[in-house]
């Protein structure tokens, strides 16, 4: 290991991540409205990016990030669709 | 303790908690906040915020402590900030388009309902593009 102060930022990285992912749950559940949920959705991806970037760190090889950026892409996309699909109620026009 | 804690790590750590903190603030604001239009504010700012802290940290510890020199994470960065406003104005607009149809479950904030645009216009959430006007994309 490198040492313990990046261990310690890395672990409370992830726990911030965790019950910020917890958080955005709770309020897709709970929505009321539909575009809560997809505020929501949208957080979560957020979120999960930001778990893959500290794994890439905590494992040390920068592959993972390819999986990073696509989800950043795919995430934008869907929610682009989905606010598409409630506002012209339909997504390819 | 053993090896004394070289300043490229605390930087970077400082970044990896900085980002962590901002994730947490926008999530939580995501819960707290009593209308879609105020929550729209803690997901978009304040977690995309975070998240270029850690992808920062991120490139800090390649570039400094491993002698790599990686751009995807600049890239995402690039990227979360490019699109945060644009999901954020179409969540807006599904919020406002519901609101006016009366759908069930959108809650108007402490501030009241969004005001009317002036004249006869209406907010564009739902109209289609007129021909001719800027947001025709058909004769393109």
């Amino acid at each position: 290991m490198t040492g313990s102060v990046l261990d310690w930022a890395l672990a409370f990285g992830f726990a911030a991540l965790g019950i910020a992912l917890a958080l955005n749950l709770w309020r897709l559940l709970k929505g009321p409205g539909v575009a809560d949920r997809i505020l929501a959705l949208d957080t979560m991806v957020i979120n999960g990016i930001g778990l893959i970037v500290l794994g890439g760190i905590a494992s040390g090889s920068g592959t993972s990030f390819e999986a990073a950026l696509l989800l950043a892409m795919v995430g934008f996309v869907g929610t682009v669709a989905y606010a598409k699909f409630l506002l012209r109620g339909d997504i390819i026009e | 303790m053993s090896a004394p804690v070289s300043l490229a790590e605390l930087l970077a750590s400082f970044a990896i908690v900085l980002g962590g903190v901002f994730a947490l603030v926008g999530s939580w604001g995501l819960v707290r906040l009593p209308s879609l239009m105020e929550r729209l504010h803690g997901p978009t700012k304040a977690t995309t915020l975070g998240l270029g802290a850690m992808l920062l940290g991120s490139v800090l510890w390649f570039q400094l402590i491993k002698g790599e020199w990686t751009t995807h994470e600049l890239l995402v960065t690039l990227f979360l900030f490019l699109t945060a406003p644009i999901s954020a104005n179409l969540i807006a607009k599904v919020h406002l388009l519901r609101l006016r149809q009366g759908q069930p479950g959108e809650v108007i904030g402490p501030a009241g309902a969004p005001p009317a645009p002036s004249a006869e216009a209406e907010w564009s959430t739902f109209e289609a593009p007129r021909e001719g006007s800027a947001g025709d994309m058909a004769g393109d």
